[in-house]
């Protein structure tokens, strides 16, 4: 297979535009001939079902929960990036653009990224005029924070809540275009297959959470916006229902997966506290604009922090990257803090955690200034830990947040299957191999708003559609093929349950392809995995029927489809022989403990074909080549 | 009126003609206070007789008693029409019940308070109204006030019926300014002082009559 | 520490559901409340029998999935928090914890303790948003909005649409969440062109579907875990008699 990306001619500033006009349109009288459906209801989602119904075509969206507005976009805290330059510090759209490239490694698509840095200001114009309230100064203007590798104010927030403000935007006009008509929502029904006819994705099969129905949608083109697979870890910042079904079902229909052991492992979350845990919490990440993170410089040091003497302190980030200090990248941050754990300088009762300590920053202002800006993560941190943060420094420690991997798309964000476009989280493109904090809600937002609704209509335009109904073969076949599987996972009647079985795999996945990993733990990782499917086939629990509402039915088939993907998971970061971003594999690193990238072998995307379960899956390759920012050791010294 | 009628029409709406009228009730609670209050005049009841007779034949304060009778009237039937309606919202209830941590006894219970002070006033009317409008020969308020509070249980069920009104009002005469949407951090405080006086000092002064004659029948 | 949980088992929206008893072994004071829950229902499931469905998501107190009614207390016992956000500290060894789903008409209930709360979204559609489509906007900062009214707009738009205020009403009105919306579009300038459609529209879908009046017990804003206060409500009534009277 020729994976072909797509990248427009020209210079990289005038990509997106030259490849806009180039583009075909389709007619505004002939846009409601034509049906699309959206799956997930997040930043992407929303804003591309939202953006498409405007257009004038015909859109039927889709999501697991009750309501579009719990999409988990809802849960990013701290902000989202725009090179506005509202702050006079020198930001640009190139600027963005080099943080972006640099930022994830460089190892994503140049020219992916320059259209994201470019549409990103329209975002935050979109969003102030659909009534988000965005933090200002008290002259009314915008306001601007900064975020970890970057070095302007280019972060735009609404207190501790953007992803929820901007997702409410993007809800609310969603729920405008349902009220006109020219979108079908329909709640309660999670994506378990997708259907492919004559080389054309046509439609998928759902499942009405409701009641277990399984139902088919027809449609032109499917957009796939159901978000990242962080929590095939178990253990992750993630909503527990995000999932990757329908990236991993699409993917065994034939959409390439690319770089699926790219994970972001989040510095600042409040540590794991014991086995129940069900998911862990983040402290947004602008807390490092203020808190300073350190440990005690004695190994085994267990005094109460505040007796600790500043000299006997190691605020390790800020000695070893004095230009960056605190405001390092996520990768690197969550390295440097499993590091110093790892040197047995960890601290609280586990001796896995690092303080974040805001003794300073009361200080220098005050605590009411503290609070104004982040009380509401300290009142957080206090009902989950009953600590109190403004007299006594936060535990933190990384956890699981965010896939820079996911289906492979190309510039138009169509995957290898024609009329399947994946946005947000659920693509692999334009974070590399390490994501920026605010970088995310950026992302969704600019692929729904400003990128689809252009790009699905070239393929529209430029494609013949044979009229179908859901009788044909292809939807009945696939129809009874999900509800066989649904029965299979209930009539099983094991001794284990999903979560049981869950937590093992990502205990698994933890361990050997966490935040370090090597090539004999990840042989290993790859010997345990398929044993622990059989098992899952073999021995699990799932009560209830498959006819009705069953939400342990529900994360009996995410689980399945974990128990594939943490298999191609490990077999990319074991074929990756070189780090980079939140890949670090053990071998290849600097003399000073930093990733080193072999750009010579791997700057390439490695976009998976699936074979069959449990067989290797075959690798594509996708060079990168960068002509605008040059390749080089990331440093933030 | 087609103004009127989509307020009318919609939850809010007929909140709002509660609060309106509940308010225009206060007000009268105020002028009829103020006459009232005569009746502690040393002077065998002369000036409030005075009064008395000047509120039933007046021919401005005519009109007005058919304004405050549909303001009673509006005011009742929309505030049962609400309960009505509110009960129609949640057809199986809590089993188990921790109100009292989220609201006070006097929010909920308008309805229980509100329909006392109901039969109050039609006890109050066939005692003191209807005779005085009805009779042949204009008798003396003075007189009948004297009469009907030298029964006991009366004392008690005028005492009962006009504290319950205080605590009706304690929650609706604030609620009334929170429905009109002016009740703010700026307001609030001084609609709260009004309010004291409104369910507690004009209840007692009601209060202080029925006691007053009670004790003191010559 | 052992607990006992009572709690409304209800297989679907038309059976009849009934309370059912079953112990809580081993509870850390440190677990979440609905972790506490996922022990039970890993109890339940090892025994064949189906586990207690409940909503939730993303286990942090924003997404507003879950909810359920504590010992009488929509969330629970503790203020400001979601049903996710509280923790098995605030209850005693010992304890019987009842649990109910929202109680509302106009939230029925699905299973055990889900309910449907789409006529939170039908309410929203009837005008909870500003109209405008994507591109073609002014510049970000081309209307500068006070910070103090912007602040205020954010208080308002908080709101999760958990539901909660409706459970905790008596008369199971929404008028907290709705005058959330209304009020945060009312203080922003963008929200103006549309001020007057909007709160009449979204108080008549409120009305259609069922919910309650409001009578001011105040229920709703001590219940609810973002603590939007019923200044929202008096705003929204001035936007209603703003809407109906001129």
């Amino acid at each position: 297979m020729e994976l072909n990306s797509k990248i427009p001619e020209g210079p990289i500033e005038k990509k997106w535009d030259n490849h806009r006009f180039a583009m075909k349109l389709v007619n505004p009288a002939n846009k409601r001939k034509y049906h699309i459906i959206v799956v997930g209801t997040g930043l992407a989602g929303a804003s591309a079902a939202a953006s498409l119904a405007e257009l004038g075509y015909q859109v039927t969206s889709l999501c697991y929960h009750e309501s579009p507005r719990r999409a988990h976009s809802i849960a990013a805290q701290g902000g989202i990036n725009a090179p506005k330059n509202y702050k006079n510090d020198g930001d640009s759209v190139w600027r963005l653009f080099y943080d972006t490239v640099k930022g994830g490694d460089f190892r994503a698509r140049e020219a992916n990224v320059y259209r994201l840095a470019q549409v990103s200001g329209s975002i935050i114009d979109q969003c102030v005029a659909q009534g988000v309230p965005f933090a200002r100064e008290y002259g009314g203007l915008l306001d601007n924070r900064s975020f970890g590798g970057a070095q302007v104010s280019r972060t735009f927030y609404a207190r501790g809540q953007t992803g929820q403000q901007l997702l409410l935007g993007a809800y609310s006009a969603l729920e405008r275009q349902i009220s006109k008509g020219t979108v079908k929502f329909y709640d309660r029904r999670e994506m378990l297959d997708l259907v492919v006819i004559d080389g054309q994705t046509r439609g998928i099969i759902a499942r009405n959470l409701r009641d277990g129905s399984i139902e088919a949608y027809i449609a032109d083109a499917v957009i796939l916006a159901t978000g990242g697979y962080g929590n095939v870890f178990y253990l992750s910042t993630n909503a527990k229902a995000s999932n990757a079904t329908a990236i991993w079902r699409a993917h065994k229909r034939g959409a390439l997966f690319g770089n699926p052991c790219y994970t972001q492992i989040h510095p600042t979350c409040i540590p794991v506290a014991s086995d129940y845990q069900s998911k862990l919490t983040l402290m947004s990440e602008s807390l490092r604009n203020d808190g300073r993170i350190w440990v005690p410089k004695k190994v085994g040091d267990k005094r109460n922090p505040r007796e600790i003497p500043e000299e006997e302190r190691d605020y390790y980030l800020e000695r070893r990257y004095p230009s960056f200090g605190n405001l390092v990248p996520r990768d690197v941050a969550s390295r440097n803090a499993k590091a110093v754990c790892d040197e047995g300088r960890g601290v609280g009762e586990t001796g896995l955690a690092v303080y974040l300590d805001f003794a300073d920053a009361i200080k220098r202002n005050s605590k009411a200034w503290v609070e104004e800006k982040y009380g509401n993560l300290f009142d957080m941190y206090h009902e989950i830990t009953n600590e109190n943060a403004y007299e006594t420094p936060m535990r933190i420690f990384p956890a699981v947040h965010y896939t820079m991997g996911g289906l492979w798309v190309d510039y138009n964000l169509m995957t290898t299957i024609p009329g399947l476009y994946v946005l947000g989280e659920a693509n692999f493109s334009d974070h590399g191999a390490n994501r920026l904090g605010a970088s995310a809600l950026m992302q969704g937002l600019a692929d729904g708003y400003f990128v689809i609704p252009y790009t699905i209509g070239d393929y529209l335009a430029s494609s013949k559609f044979q009229q179908i109904t859901s009788d044909h073969p292809s939807f009945s076949d696939a129809k009874r093929d999900v509800e066989q599987a649904n029965e299979k996972l209930v009539s099983i009647r094991g001794n284990k349950t999903v979560d049981e079985f869950h937590k093992e795999l990502g205990k698994i996945l933890w361990d050997y392809c966490g935040m370090g990993r090597n090539a004999d733990g990840l042989k290993k990782a790859l010997e345990m995995i398929p044993k622990l499917r059989d098992e899952f086939w073999k021995n699990l629990r799932v009560p209830g029927s498959s006819k009705s509402m069953n939400p342990e039915l529900e994360k009996a088939g995410r689980v399945a489809d974990y128990m594939e993907l943490a298999e191609l998971i490990c077999a990319d970061a074991l074929h990756r022989e070189e780090s980079c971003g939140g890949h670090f594999r053990e071998e290849y690193q600097t003399e000073e403990g930093e990733a080193k990238r072999n750009d010579e072998k791997f700057s390439y995307v490695a976009a998976w074909q699936f074979n069959g379960v449990g067989q290797p899956e075959t690798l594509h390759k996708e060079s990168l080549t960068f002509e605008y920012v040059k390749q080089a050791q990331r440093s933030y010294k | 009126m087609d103004t009127f009628l989509s307020l009318y029409n919609s939850s809010v709406g007929k909140k709002f003609v509660v609060a309106l009228t509940g308010l225009f009730i206060c007000s009268f609670l105020v002028v009829h206070l103020t006459i009232n209050l005569f009746l502690f005049k040393n002077d065998g009841g002369q000036t409030y007789d005075l009064y008395a007779h000047f509120m039933s034949t007046n021919i401005f304060i005519r009109p007005i008693e058919y304004i405050l009778a549909l303001g009673f009237l509006l005011h009742i039937f929309t505030s049962a029409y609400l309960w009505w309606l509110n009960k129609q919202a949640r057809s199986v209830p809590y089993k188990a019940k921790a109100s009292s941590e989220n609201s006070t006894l006097a929010s909920r219970t308008m309805f229980v308070t509100g329909s006392i002070v109901f039969i109050f006033l039609v006890v109050h009317i066939r005692t003191f109204f209807v005779p005085t409008r009805f009779a042949d020969v204009e008798p003396s308020s003075y007189e009948m006030v004297k009469f009907a509070f030298r029964d006991p249980l009366y004392v008690l069920f005028y005492v009962i019926a006009i504290s319950l009104l205080g605590y009706h009002l304690r929650h609706g005469f604030q609620s009334a300014f929170q429905t009109f949407g002016i009740k703010d951090k700026k307001y609030a405080p001084y609609i709260h002082f009004i309010g004291g006086i409104f369910w507690l000092l004009i209840p007692l002064l009601y209060i202080a009559m029925p006691v007053y004659f009670y004790f003191n029948p010559y | 520490m052992n607990i006992t949980l009572n709690v409304w088992r209800q297989p679907d929206q038309k059976s009849q559901g009934q309370f059912q008893s079953y112990p809580a072994t081993g509870i850390s004071p440190d677990m979440s409340f609905l972790e506490m829950l996922d022990a039970v229902n890993t109890m339940l499931v090892k025994k064949g029998e189906e586990p207690i469905a409940f909503d939730h998501d993303c286990r942090e107190g924003i997404c507003g999935s879950c909810g359920m009614v504590i010992n009488g207390r929509p969330h629970g016992p503790e203020r400001g928090v979601a049903t996710c956000q509280l923790y098995m500290r605030h209850f005693k060894e010992g304890d019987t914890i009842t649990l109910e789903p929202w109680r509302a008409n106009a939230f029925p209930v699905l299973k055990d303790l889900v309910v449907d709360r789409t006529s939170f979204d039908r309410i929203i559609q009837a005008g909870g948003y500003v109209s405008v489509d994507t591109g073609g906007v002014p510049d970000a900062n081309c209307i500068p909005i006070p910070k103090v009214k912007a602040e205020e707009a954010m208080d308002a738009a908080a709101c999760i649409g958990c539901g909660a205020c409706v459970a905790a009403c008596k008369n199971s009105s929404a008028m907290l969440f709705v005058s959330a919306k209304v009020s945060q579009l009312a203080l922003l300038p963008q929200g103006d062109a549309e001020r007057k459609q909007r709160v009449e529209r979204m108080i008549a879908q409120m009305d259609k579907e069922g919910f309650g009046g409001c009578t001011n017990t105040l229920a709703c804003e001590a219940e609810c875990p973002k603590k939007i206060p019923v200044t929202h409500i008096a705003r929204l009534n001035r936007e209603f008699l703003r809407a109906k009277l001129t």
